[in-house]
Order: C-alpha cells, then sequence, then structure tokens
C-alpha cells in the first residue's frame, strides 16, 4: 500500500518534466518496435530470398521490386532499411539489457556485501574497484571482447566487466550507510543468517541510487556494444546490431550514399539521449540537495 | 610520508606484474600466430624450426618468464608484422598519438571553461540552456558516430577539410609532427574536433557546477563589497578556485583520451597507437598487443599512483591510516 503511494507521487513529479515524458515515451516506442519487429516491417532483412541486389544502394523513398517503398533507403545488399534498423535495434537493446542486469547483479551484491563484511576484505575489494574505475570503461570492453573474440556470450561478459565496478562503488555507498541504521542491527539480533539480511533487508533500501547508475549504464552499454561492433571486436557479422549497420554503410559515405549509415545512427542516438534524459530526471528526483 | 610512499609503490609493482600475468595468458589464448608467421604451404621442417625461433613449443609459464626477463631488459621483442622492433615501432607511433590527444583536450578546456563558466554565471539565460544542451549530447553521442556526421558535413559536403590521415609533417625533437604544418593542421582539426567533445562536454559541466557554487560563497561576496567588477570577481577569484579540480580533471582525462584515440585515429586514418592496436587485434600480432596494452596499464597505474601521493601530500590523514 505504501509504496504504491509513493510510486503515484514519483510518477506525478515525473510526470512534470515535459522532456522526460516525451523520452519516456520515445523509449517506449523504440522498445516495442523492436519487439514486434517481424509484425512491422516489410520484410525479414535476413531472409536472403527476399533481397534482390537490383535494390541495392536505394535513396530513400524508392519503390522497390518487393513492390512496397524503402522509405529509408535500401543497403548494399538490398535490405531495406527501415526493416535492419529495426532487427538492429532487437540485437542492440538485447545486450545493453542483459550486460545491465547482469552487471548490476554482480556489482551490487559485491558493493552491499563488502559494505556489510568490512575490516580488511572491504577495503580490498573497494580498492579493486576503485583502480578499475580509474581505466576508461571503452579501453577494458575493448581489450576483453578482442581477447575473447566475436559473440553475444563474449560481448556481454566485456561489458558487464566493464560496467559492474559502478554498481558496486554505488551499492557500497549506500549499504554502508544502511549498515548503521537500527532495522539493520535489530534484524541481526534476530536468527536470520547475514546473506538474508545483506539480500533482503540492506539491498532493497539501496535500489533508488542503483536505479539511476542503471539506466544510465543500459544507455553506455548500448553506447558501447555499437563502438565495438563498429571498431569490429564486437559481434559477429552473424547478428548484425546498430553499430555492425552503421560500420557496414561506413564505405559508401564518400561516394555520397549517406543514409545507409546515417539513419541506424539517428536511431542509435535517439535511443540512447532518450535513456539519458530518463536517468537524468530519476537522479534530480531522488537528489536529497535538489528537493525543497 | 616515507613508508606511504613505498607501499603505494609495492602496491603498484604488484598490480604490475598481475596486468602482465593477464595480458600475456590473454594475448597467449588468441589465435595462433603460426598461421600468420608461416605460409601454409610451408614444409614441415621450416615450421618446427620457426615454432622453435620464437620460443612457441615451449609451455606458457617457460615463455611467460622470457617475456618478463626481456621486459626487464626494455625489450619488448619484434613485431610479427612489420618484422621491427615493438619498441621502435611504438615510439614512431606515438607522436601522432601525442598530439591528436594533447589538440583534442587543450582544445576542449580553451572552450569547455569559459562556456561552462558562463552556464554557471547565468544558470537561466537562453544561451546557458543551448550550452548545456550541447554538453548532454557530447556526453550521450557515442564517438565514432560524431566522427561520421563530422567527415560528412566538413570533409565530403563542404571539403574544408581532408577525411583522413595525417598529411604533411614536419621533423621537430626527432620526430614527425602534423601540427607544425598548414596541411598537417587542416588534417589534425577534424580528428582533434571529434576526440575533444566528450572531454568539452565534461570541462562545461565542471566549470559550471564549480561557477554556481562559488557564486554564493563569501569569496565572492568580499570581493564584490571590495568593489571588484563582475568581470575581475570571475576572472580572479573564481576561476583561481575552479582552476584545482578542472587541472586535475586534465591530467586524469588525459590517460582516458589515449583510449578513445581508438576510436578517432581508426575513423581518420590517424596513423597513430590506437589505429597500430586495432591493425596488431586483426593481424594476430602479439608482441605489439601484449606491448600497447602493458604501456597503457603502466600509464594508468603511473597516473594512480601520483594522484595517490598528491592526495598524501595535501591531506596528512591518508599517510597516518595507510601505516
Amino acid at each position: 500500500m505504501r509504496s504504491g503511494e509513493a510510486l503515484r507521487r514519483f510518477w506525478r513529479e515525473f510526470a512534470r518534466n515535459r522532456v522526460a515524458v516525451a523520452a519516456l515515451v520515445v523509449v517506449a516506442a523504440i522498445i516495442l518496435l523492436a519487439a514486434f519487429a517481424p509484425l512491422v516491417t516489410p520484410q525479414n532483412p535476413y531472409d536472403m530470398a527476399s533481397l534482390s541486389l537490383r535494390d541495392a544502394r536505394r535513396p530513400p523513398g524508392y519503390v522497390g521490386t518487393g513492390g512496397y517503398m524503402h522509405w529509408l533507403g535500401t543497403d548494399a545488399q538490398g535490405r531495406d532499411l527501415f526493416s535492419a534498423i529495426l532487427y538492429g535495434l532487437r540485437i542492440s537493446l538485447e545486450m545493453g539489457l542483459v550486460a545491465g542486469a547482469v552487471a548490476l547483479a554482480i556489482g551490487a551484491s559485491l558493493g552491499a556485501s563488502a559494505a556489510f563484511v568490512g575490516g580488511r576484505v572491504e577495503s580490498f575489494l573497494m580498492r579493486l574497484v576503485d583502480l578499475q574505475l580509474s581505466f576508461p570503461a571503452i579501453l577494458l570492453a575493448f581489450v576483453l571482447a578482442a581477447l575473447l573474440g566475436q559473440g553475444k556470450t563474449q560481448l556481454v561478459l566485456a561489458l558487464v566487466a566493464a560496467q559492474y565496478a559502478y554498481f558496486a562503488r554505488t551499492a557500497h555507498g549506500a549499504a554502508s550507510a544502511e549498515r548503521s541504521k537500527d532495522y539493520v542491527e535489530a534484524a541481526l539480533s534476530t536468527p536470520l543468517s547475514p546473506m538474508r539480511v545483506v539480500f533482503r533487508h540492506i539491498l532493497p533500501n539501496c535500489l533508488p541510487p542503483l536505479l539511476v547508475v542503471a539506466t544510465v549504464q543500459v544507455a553506455s552499454a548500448i553506447s558501447l556494444e555499437a563502438t565495438l561492433s563498429f571498431l569490429g571486436v564486437g559481434l559477429p557479422p552473424s547478428e548484425p546490431s546498430l553499430g555492425m549497420l552503421i560500420a557496414n554503410g561506413f564505405q559508401y559515405m564518400m561516394s555520397g550514399r549517406t543514409w545507409i549509415s546515417m539513419y541506424p545512427g539517428v536511431a542509435l542516438i535517439t535511443l540512447i539521449i532518450a535513456i539519458n534524459l530518463i536517468g537524468d530526471q530519476i537522479r534530480d528526483q531522488l537528489n536529497p540537495r535538489l528537493r525543497r | 610520508m616515507g613508508g606511504y610512499v613505498l607501499g603505494r609503490a609495492g602496491q603498484a609493482l604488484i598490480v604490475m606484474l598481475v596486468m602482465s600475468a593477464l595480458v600475456f595468458v590473454g594475448v597467449f589464448a588468441i589465435g595462433n600466430p603460426v598461421d600468420v608467421l608461416i605460409s601454409p604451404d610451408a614444409t614441415q621442417e621450416i615450421r618446427r624450426q620457426v615454432i622453435a625461433q620464437y620460443g612457441l613449443d615451449r609451455p606458457l609459464w617457460e615463455q611467460y618468464l622470457a617475456f618478463l626477463g626481456r621486459l626487464a631488459q626494455g625489450d619488448f621483442g619484434r613485431s610479427l608484422v612489420y618484422n621491427m622492433p615493438v619498441g621502435d615501432l611504438i615510439l614512431s607511433r606515438l607522436p601522432a598519438t601525442l598530439e591528436l590527444t594533447l589538440a583534442a583536450v587543450i582544445g576542449a578546456t580553451a572552450a569547455g571553461v569559459p562556456l561552462g563558466m558562463y552556464a554557471g554565471y547565468k544558470p537561466d539565460s537562453p544561451v546557458s540552456k543551448l550550452i548545456m544542451a550541447a554538453s548532454i549530447l557530447g556526453f550521450s553521442v557515442p564517438t565514432f558516430w560524431v566522427g561520421l556526421v563530422l567527415i560528412l558535413a566538413f570533409a565530403v559536403d563542404l571539403g574544408w577539410f581532408p577525411a583522413g590521415g595525417r598529411g604533411e609533417t614536419a621533423r621537430f625533437l626527432g620526430a614527425e609532427w602534423s601540427f607544425l604544418t598548414l596541411d598537417g593542421l587542416k588534417h589534425l582539426a577534424l580528428p582533434a574536433l571529434n576526440l575533444s567533445l566528450f572531454k568539452f562536454a565534461m570541462m562545461v559541466r565542471l566549470a559550471r557546477s564549480g561557477v554556481r557554487e562559488l557564486m554564493l560563497s563569501d569569496t565572492v561576496r568580499y570581493a564584490r563589497a571590495q568593489g571588484l567588477s563582475e568581470g575581475q570577481v570571475l576572472r580572479h577569484h573564481v576561476l583561481k578556485l575552479i582552476a584545482i579540480p578542472i587541472v586535475t580533471v586534465f591530467g586524469l582525462e588525459f590517460g582516458s583520451t589515449l583510449a578513445f584515440a581508438i576510436v578517432t585515429e581508426t575513423i581518420f586514418s590517424w596513423p597513430g597507437l590506437g589505429k597500430l592496436i586495432i591493425e596488431s587485434i586483426a593481424s594476430l600480432d602479439r608482441p605489439v598487443m601484449v606491448a600497447y596494452l602493458m604501456l597503457v596499464a603502466m600509464l594508468f597505474i603511473l597516473i594512480n599512483f601520483s594522484v595517490d601521493l598528491a592526495y598524501a601530500a595535501l591531506d596528512p590523514r591518508l599517510r597516518r591510516r595507510a601505516r
């Protein structure tokens, strides 16, 4: 009951920022379009039988051999770009969400446990996390992706390794503050196992700041994945995410066929900016210093 | 203080050693350089000979120890692709990356700090909102995408700047530099702009939040009471106080700009270290990969170490706790 009331109040405050609401609508629309891509798109862009090389590299608005209009143009294989972008968004979103969720799970448990255990273990773990945070995430992900090779699992591993530290730092900070509160002492005085206290009592109270980090990190995971795939160390050609579409169109840009790279890029940055705007609003709402 | 420094130096050494083992095993795990080194139609005899020559037939730990021994003498081995010492190869590529990175970081600071200060001084003006919108864009839009747009706009459409390469270079201090010739500067402009956007966004935010806090402080109130003009207050008092975090970030960011240079150098075919590492990964040039990764790791450990030392010099509590 009380959490329902708090959620409603949270939403009322969120709805007052029209930019954030618009961003939320954009993200929801993109997720829906990507999820129902097979129903929305005129063709399955990876069904070779439906592609015709006579349609290759046609500008936006061209009516191809399929009899429908390619209103974002076609790529070098005669693929409808609108369809390719929606299918690419599926892969990009999947990578971002999976990597973000795994990094959240690992980072939050690590940070909260370290704060709970304390002592040498805590200072060792947090020193490790700090050291890693001083390394640029893009470099770490790049090196790992290059070492592990191409593939979905490998890429998620690289992204998680680059991002869990942000969650660990945040969870550690929040859990350290919770650790000294009375309800934790009370929970510990009962015969509950310490594990249960950390995961059922302390962690739920650390969720708000973790939520902010999670939105930002999902956006940055999507951006990282695109960058790595663009550089050729991310996903294999059989998993054409947005970064790969942009890379494939890059070689045609000099000859003026700009749409092959441009539209996937526009889709990518629209998604990233919208997620970041939502994250900014949530951060402002949760920031006690801006409340008064 | 001496004990603290020694402790931190010891930690840095251990981290370095762990990194070297990780890098070595990691690089060892990808691909087989034998396939690159030897043509497929070579005889079995030649194959064996080459493998023995590079020590690839010995167990991993023996190769690692031999690698550490050579490293201690400053020998990074020979590049399998360029067939020259890796140390020389990296040194020959370093100036390109150095001038690109420096141009980007200096440009970002020179433009970002004044704009950020303005946005902090007049937070509600439309210009400030525009500056902040630009900084959100700088944070959100992936570097490689900005690079593509820059090439499209300024190289393909307008034709103002070349789309790639270093252009003409001039010799200075025993290395080739692009920024000394007009043609080189033209080539440097777009990649430097591309690399600087993220740093620019950060400098804007840093300067803005610093100014917003300081404008409410006693320092500014007294400076105004002295009868100084607003411009003088901003230049002499506010700028001096926000300079401390800005200089710190300037130093720290220099390292991470190296990482982003991989992306920018690839897009603009700028022949620096970033392009070298991408090529060496594609061609399985193990010695180059190992050397690059070790150098970057060393750089970051050094930066961390100096930050630790600087903080210890400033904060006596840290020195006591470390013991």
